[in-house]
């Protein structure tokens, strides 16, 4: 008897069914809604917070929108004063933006730069970005750097003018210095330090002989350096302080570290100082108290006293970036160069630094960042910076008395521009640099 | 018979000063302190030269006499017949005074700031990201100049109180926000014996003994709980140690408020703090705010999510995962940049200046400067005075280093 057959088979299937779709709370715009703004606000207190923390966040946006939006709107762009302005506006919302047309170039260059000379400051800026970029991202052709090595010379001269034959000498001065540097160097690297400093400032003064009779020579305009103002000041304050900060500050990193009492003790102190004190007190010694320290009858420019301070002050916090970028190393690798037989100029120069340099350069931005910032410290001591343009001449000013926020909101966002910029690439070269191994 | 391993024997030679390494090191320290003497000696030079044809001299002589200016904010009494010194001593409180109530609401902030950067929530995320990216972008003098702008526009000014169709009101009946300042209720002591300094004092000294009351009463209950096992409740003994003696106090000196009050065209009465100063305060808040809470982000991401799970794997509840777990390791890498930003604070705080607040920036730096000419002394006192406030909170930083870090072996 067989009777398998009549026992029923169960239900076994063989064709997978299609993909049901996710539940809708849980998919798409809503699903994200769900998870990121609005979640089930009765499953739990953390929940129920974050859709009051949602609710408040969408006040605020709204707030500022309800705000800005009609500012912007209404703005008027093309008054030449004030009344003029809020003759137009009629008692509407809206931003009086003509003070940023009208007063825009005053904002940027300041308000005693010639305007028929505007280009030159322009050009040098435009000029920031060639000589910056190869420094900045190794990729780009290497031939670019003589562009960045020739960029001060030709920087000062267009921005102060004069005749070319000034930066050309301070160049062959340099020039010089390295060939005789590149000479001495096999023998011994303070033999070739000393001679490259002295056949430099042997050239140095001997190119008032040349420059001062042939001062029509490809000349420009002089512009004495208390006419700059402006953003262009910030610019100028910033991008000199910074790159002369970087070699002062190696070597007090280096002295902090080397194990010779006095000249660590130098170095520790004066770090130290300059940290401890505001930039602002700083600031007041170049205004004030600089003077006396100088040659009787000496005249210094007071933006090269404020250059003078802002360096030594943002050398101090670079030698304390580098000097934790020096710590970093194991002591292996100054062993290592010990070992080959390198000295101490050699082994810091081709071991040590290129890596401490390499670790220290995120930290090293955020200093320039923060030292970019601070040169509007400067309006303190009545200087037409951006915020002294602001603060004294343009709100002085019978017109645009009164105008607060269209002028603040263009500093800021100057600011925040070249701020955010800088620090965005900062985190980019982080990423580069991340060897994968720490 | 010499071995290859002899140093070389002979007499002194003037290259083994740069070439030997015994005497290389010497030689260098040597150099550079002469050239340190040097300079000084130059810049002294030029200096006397300089005091010299000036007619001038270095003297401190002009902080024993009358000042002559006013300060419109202070923490002790002052008159324009009071000395340099005394003026100085007002915006070295002003300074201070500043910096404490800045750090604590930077504090304040950048906490709530940095823990919320870290939710879930997208556009709390967002929106937190976007102020601390504004905020640390901007220079702080901006900032502040933008915030006093804003106080003075945006705010009432007293006369707007005035009046039966007042525009503008006090908030409770007990605030005041104007254009020139904030005005408090200010708390005095009513008993005749208690008035001025000794209520406050009584009142100090009743803190410090609840405070050492509390711990002593934390520690007997640690101490039961470690025979035991069990931890006794003591949360109303400790909230009774903190608040009946103080209560008591209170009602015993007669603690009663002083109202701010509308006379004339201004308020009178209550504690009244200055437009600049709340500008100065806020702004120096908001901006290193958005520092801290950076650090506070990057304290708590230090933290590997492993020692969350490990210590939820033993049992904990997430209130004491927080407290015993993750703050204590979270707090070593987050206070040191904290106690730093500090300091920044206190050196920002000299922008005061730009407003128009008494600092000391603003005392012996700017009014004094300008009156005695005596550019050197005052700048140097400025900064002494600055240098032993950062080497004093160095310090600190150093010791709670020291005692947090790592005990490695």
């Amino acid at each position: 008897m067989t009777d398998t057959n009549t026992t029923p088979v169960a239900f076994v299937r063989d064709a997978m069914l299609a993909q049901k779709t996710p539940p809708v709370t849980n998919a798409g715009i809503v699903g994200w809604i769900n998870k990121n703004l609005f979640p089930n606000p009765f499953a739990s207190i953390g929940n129920a917070f974050s859709c009051l923390l949602t609710l408040v966040s969408l006040l605020i946006i709204y707030k500022i929108v309800a705000g800005a939006l009609p500012w912007f709107a209404n703005g008027v762009w093309d008054t030449p004063s004030l009344a003029a302005c809020r003759e137009v506006l009629q008692g509407v919302t809206g931003g009086c933006f003509s003070v940023l047309t009208e007063r825009w170039n005053q904002l940027l260059f300041g308000f005693k730069y010639p305007s028929e000379e505007y280009w030159r400051p322009t050009l040098a800026f435009i000029g920031l970005f060639f000589a910056a970029a190869p420094v900045l991202f190794s990729k780009l052709p290497r031939k670019m750097l003589w562009f960045t090595a020739v960029y001060p010379f030709l920087a000062f001269w267009l921005i102060w003018g004069g005749t070319i034959l000034v930066p050309v000498m301070v160049a062959v001065g340099f020039i010089v210095g390295y060939f005789v540097f590149a000479h001495f160097e096999k023998q011994s690297f303070a033999m070739g330090l000393i001679g490259s400093v002295v056949a430099a400032v042997v050239v140095w003064s001997f190119a008032g002989y040349i420059t001062d009779p042939l001062s029509g020579v490809l000349a420009l305009e002089p512009v004495p350096s208390r006419d700059m103002g402006g953003f262009m000041l910030n610019f100028i304050l910033g991008v000199v302080c910074v790159s002369l900060s970087i070699p002062i500050g190696i070597l007090l990193a280096l002295g902090r570290q080397s194990d010779m009492p006095i000249i660590k003790g130098i170095c520790v102190v004066f770090i130290e100082f300059i940290r401890g004190v505001p930039l602002i007190t700083l600031l007041f010694v170049a205004n004030v108290v600089l003077a006396y320290f100088l040659p009787p009858g000496t005249t210094f420019d007071l933006i090269l006293r404020v250059i003078i301070m802002i360096t030594m002050f943002s050398a101090a916090y670079i030698a304390e970036v580098i000097r934790g970028g020096l710590a970093a190393l194991p002591n292996g690798q100054y062993e290592a160069g010990g070992s080959l037989g390198l000295d101490y100029a050699q082994n810091m120069r081709l071991i040590i630094l290129p890596q401490a340099l390499k670790i220290s350069i995120p930290g090293i931005v955020n200093v320039a960042v923060g030292l970019f910032k601070d040169t509007t410290l400067v309006s303190v001591i009545s200087m037409f910076d951006l915020v002294g343009m602001i603060r004294g001449p343009i709100l002085a000013s019978t017109e645009w008395n009164g105008v607060y926020w269209e002028l603040f909101g263009s500093a800021v966002v100057l600011f925040f521009i070249v701020c955010y910029g800088i620090s965005q690439y900062s985190q980019w070269l982080e990423r580069q640099l991340a060897t994968g191994h720490r | 018979m010499t071995t290859l391993s002899d140093p070389p024997k002979g007499g002194f030679r003037v290259s083994i000063l740069i070439n030997d390494t015994r005497y290389r090191s010497y030689t260098f320290q040597f150099i550079a302190l002469i050239a340190l003497i040097a300079a000084f000696a130059y810049l002294g030079s030029n200096l006397l030269a300089n005091l010299r044809a000036a007619g001038l001299n270095i003297s401190y002589k002009f902080l024993s006499e009358p000042a002559g200016y006013d300060i419109n904010q202070r923490l002790i009494e002052y008159t324009s017949q009071s000395t340099h010194f005394r003026a100085a001593i007002v915006g070295i409180l002003n300074t201070l005074l500043v910096a404490v109530v800045a750090c604590f609401f930077a504090t304040v902030i950048g906490i709530f700031v940095g823990v919320l950067r870290l939710s879930n929530n997208w556009l709390v995320n967002k929106l937190m990201g976007v102020y601390v990216e504004i905020f640390r972008n901007v220079p702080v003098l901006i900032w502040i100049l933008i915030i006093m702008a804003v106080f003075v526009a945006v705010l009432p000014q007293p006369r707007e109180f005035r009046g039966d169709d007042a525009t503008a009101s006090m908030f409770l009946d007990l605030f005041a926000f104007t254009g020139r300042g904030f005005y408090f209720p200010r708390p005095y002591f009513a008993a005749e014996w208690a008035t001025g300094a000794i209520g406050w004092l009584t009142i100090i000294a009743l803190l410090i003994a609840s405070f050492f009351g509390a711990r002593a009463l934390a520690k007997s209950a640690a101490a039961t709980q470690e025979a035991t096992g069990d931890r006794p409740t003591t949360w109303y003994f400790t909230l009774a140690i903190w608040f009946v003696p103080l209560i008591a106090a209170c009602v015993i000196m007669g603690l009663t408020w002083e109202l701010p009050e509308l006379k004339g065209f201004n308020f009178r009465g209550g504690i009244y703090a200055r437009n600049s100063f709340i500008a100065l305060t806020f702004a120096l808040s908001i901006y290193t705010a958005a520092f801290i809470a950076e650090n506070v982000r990057a304290g708590i991401l230090a933290i590997s999510t492993g020692q969350t799970e490990a210590a939820a794997s033993l049992g904990l509840r997430p209130g004491r995962i927080m407290n015993l777990v993750i703050l204590p390791q979270a707090l070593r890498v987050i206070i040191p940049p904290l106690i730093s930003q500090y300091l920044n604070i206190t050196k920002n705080s000299s922008l005061a200046i730009a407003v128009g607040y008494m600092d000391v920036t603003g005392t012996l730096g700017g009014i004094t400067l300008n009156q005695t000419g005596r550019a050197i002394e005052t700048v140097l006192l400025l900064m002494a005075f600055y240098l032993i406030i950062s080497l004093s909170i160095s310090a600190v930083m150093n010791v709670y280093n020291n005692s947090v870090k790592l005990k490695e072996r």
